[in-house]
């Protein structure tokens, strides 16, 4: 078994305390160990590995950087290595840990009642209930504002009528975090699997995120307990503090995908030989895009790091993420891209992970604020002026 | 039962190598390091025992201030404690000197069993354990595959030669210098990663335990390996030449 020996040009690690490095070095090698083994053929087949789960739970990836409830209580440096090290391994198994902890644990933590978190976290640490996020519509993506989605009150229960779409985990999910439109503003709502009136329905003919579960959830006349509503959270601003936590993972993990990539073409250009027997790695144009994508690898590493001991210093703002994930996701995209054209024929191969990490990003630059999004997110920041409509 | 376990920090399997200026040495500042594998299942040994038998693990390190890097994740792994003997120029002793050291701090412990692995990655002397157990004047079994405890003595299996094993039984306390690979070595949880940071480190300089004796041995020089061609014809049946290839892809050029 290949053991993946890190990217790390500016010597960054010496940037990292003794037990960030631990962390890093456990997540290394699970997906080393259990995550590359499987990974092209979960993607082949469509598969999402849940066999991997109690195993995450077990070494406490789910929630990591929440505190009590039996989370491990992580800093936001040690969650980004996790993050990063599962997204070496795939996006989706990325996205699934994401959208556990920073989608539906953290609002649960943040916006729950008392006994909503002592019902649900320790479950979900343990991998043994699963959630997922629903905020996107069919008509509201890049504008979640704008939702259809309905839950009115009727007596001792909210009723929920409307439908979520692109949904991560959706039908794999024992419990739905659902936000949905009341008569005051937007509230959030744990829908349970097996409600009366809550379906789903996976969705089919992904060419990108293949080994992860992507739905649509549809409400009729779904009735849930008052109690079903997460009292702290009020308004869209809840929704998008979640969505904050989760970009912040992304930022983080998208370096995992662009060191693969990054690292696979490196090796590959120094064995394949072409013109006189020498190897391409040889030729200049092969090494200014090795350099240009170590140089970005480098870069995203510092932004990472830097929003990460932000965070933990309770500094780091929506804007700063925003900038955090658009600029790693484009450069792990364009790693992606860059890594396959090197490999030639063979870059278009599963035996090498380029094509799966190229079009996984594909994703990751669409969900959680497209790349627009927070280009427009970082120009009001700088102007003062919003720009969306 | 009371187990302590040496375990050493050396250079990241597959580093690039280089030879420091003194030609003796390679260089160790641009190099990662990590526990010595034979080490780490040491210690999963007496994890393992532990859990069986109940008792305590000691994990001890002898270096410079970097191994407490090895020592959290002992701790983080499930090791009880921890003993750092705090050492510069470990560079230079020999395993008779290294051995003298870490026999000085097991003794006070008073210890049922000790573990080492059965050699280092780095010097592969695989010295250290065995002199060890004669300055503790404790019986000492080499390259054990299983464990079992009876009563006041350990039941051991033993690697021979071409497959064969030998199970032989030793008065506690004992010294046992464990064979890699002879199970799953468990990955150091965030929990317990947490849960280190509140664990005891004891910190025993090398002057407290007598010092660091003159080496009796010493390395001269230190050189890459010269490389040279060979051509390998792999006989037999195309299935076993085949497993021979797999193992030589794995273990010589560890490209599997
Ligand atoms: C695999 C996958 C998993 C997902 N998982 C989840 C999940 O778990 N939960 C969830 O709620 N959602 C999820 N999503 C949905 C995702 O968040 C949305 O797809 C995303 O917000 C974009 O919305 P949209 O697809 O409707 O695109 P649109 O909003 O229609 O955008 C299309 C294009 O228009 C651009 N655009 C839109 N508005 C503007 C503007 N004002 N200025 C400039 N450009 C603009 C966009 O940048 C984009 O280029 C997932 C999506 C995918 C593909």
């Amino acid at each position: 078994m290949a053991r993946f020996a890190g990217v790390d040009y500016l010597l960054i690690d010496s940037l990292f305390s003794e037990e960030e490095l631990l962390v890093r070095q456990t997540a290394r090698q699970f997906v080393d160990e259990r995550v590359i083994p499987l990974v092209r053929d979960c993607y082949r087949d469509g598969r999402f590995p849940e066999e991997l789960i109690p195993e995450m739970a077990g070494l406490g990836f789910l929630g990591a950087n929440l505190e009590d409830y039996g989370c491990a209580g992580m800093n936001n440096v040690q969650y980004g290595l996790i993050m990063q090290e599962l997204e070496r391994g795939d996006s989706g198994l990325r996205s699934f840990v994401s959208v556990q902890g920073a989608l539906v644990m953290y609002p649960i933590l943040t916006y729950g009642s008392e006994q909503q978190k002592q019902t649900w976290l320790p479950k979900l640490q343990a991998g043994e209930a699963i959630g997922c996020f629903g905020l996107t519509e069919p008509g509201f993506g890049s504008n979640p504002g704008g939702m259809t989605t309905k839950a009115t009150r009727a007596g001792d229960c909210w009723v929920l009528n409307g439908e979520k779409t692109w949904i991560t985990n959706g039908s794999q999910a024992h419990i739905a975090v659902v936000w949905a439109r009341t008569d005051e503003g937007i509230r959030g709502f744990l829908v349970e699997k097996g409600t009366a009136g809550y379906s789903t329905a996976d969705i089919h003919g992904k060419l990108s995120m293949r080994a992860s579960v992507t739905s649509s959830l549809s409400f009729q006349d779904c009735r849930i307990p008052l109690d079903n509503m997460l009292p702290g959270a009020k308004g869209l601003k809840a929704a998008l503090s979640c969505l904050t936590q989760a970009r912040y993972g992304i930022g983080w993990g998208v370096i995992g995908a662009a060191m693969d990539c990054y690292e696979t073409a490196r090796r590959y250009s120094l064995t394949r030989k072409q013109f006189d027997g020498r190897p391409i790695a040889s030729h200049q144009l092969v090494q200014e895009k090795l350099a240009w994508m170590i140089t970005e690898i480098t870069k995203a590493q510092l932004l990472a790091l830097h929003v990460g001991r932000l965070k933990d210093g309770g500094k780091a703002e929506a804007a700063h993420v925003s900038m955090l994930k658009r600029n790693n996701v484009a450069i792990a995209l364009d790693c992606a891209r860059l890594s396959r054209d090197l490999l030639g024929a063979n870059g278009i191969m599963d035996e090498y992970p380029l094509m799966r990490h190229l079009c996984n990003l594909e994703t990751v630059k669409t969900y959680e604020g497209t790349d627009h999004i927070h280009a427009l997110v970082i120009g009001e920041r700088v102007t003062g002026v919003a720009a969306y409509k | 039962m009371k187990i302590i376990v040496a375990i050493k920090q050396v250079p990241v399997r597959d580093s690039v190598l280089q030879v420091d200026a003194s030609g003796k040495w390679i260089r160790e500042s641009e190099l990662s390091f990590e526990v010595n594998e034979p080490d780490a299942y040491a210690l999963e040994e007496a994890l393992q025992l532990k859990e069986r038998y109940g008792g305590e693990v000691i994990a001890l390190c002898a270096g410079p201030a970097r191994v407490s890097q090895a020592i959290r994740e002992a701790l983080a792994k499930g090791a009880d404690r921890a003993i750092h003997v705090e050492s510069d120029d470990l560079g230079a002793a020999d395993s008779l000197g290294i051995a003298r050291l870490l026999a000085s701090a097991i003794r006070s412990e008073q210890p049922d069993l000790v573990l080492t692995g059965l050699q280092s990655d780095d010097l592969g002397y695989g010295q250290t354990g065995v002199i060890m157990a004669e300055l503790l004047g404790f019986p000492h079994s080499t390259i054990i595959m299983q464990v079992e405890a009876a009563g006041s003595s350990v039941r051991v299996k033993r690697e021979l030669e071409n497959g064969w094993f030998q199970w032989m039984e030793l008065p506690l306390p004992a010294v046992l210098t464990i064979q890699s690979g002879i199970s799953k070595l468990r990955y150091a949880t965030l929990m317990g990663i947490k849960k280190a940071r509140t664990k005891e480190v004891k910190r025993l300089s090398a002057a407290e335990l007598g010092g660091l004796a003159a080496p009796v041995l010493s390395v001269e020089k230190v050189y890459l390996p010269q490389k040279t061609k060979e051509t390998q014809m792999l006989d037999g049946t195309p299935a076993e030449a085949a497993a021979a290839l797999v193992e030589k892809l794995r273990f010589e050029a560890r490209v599997l």
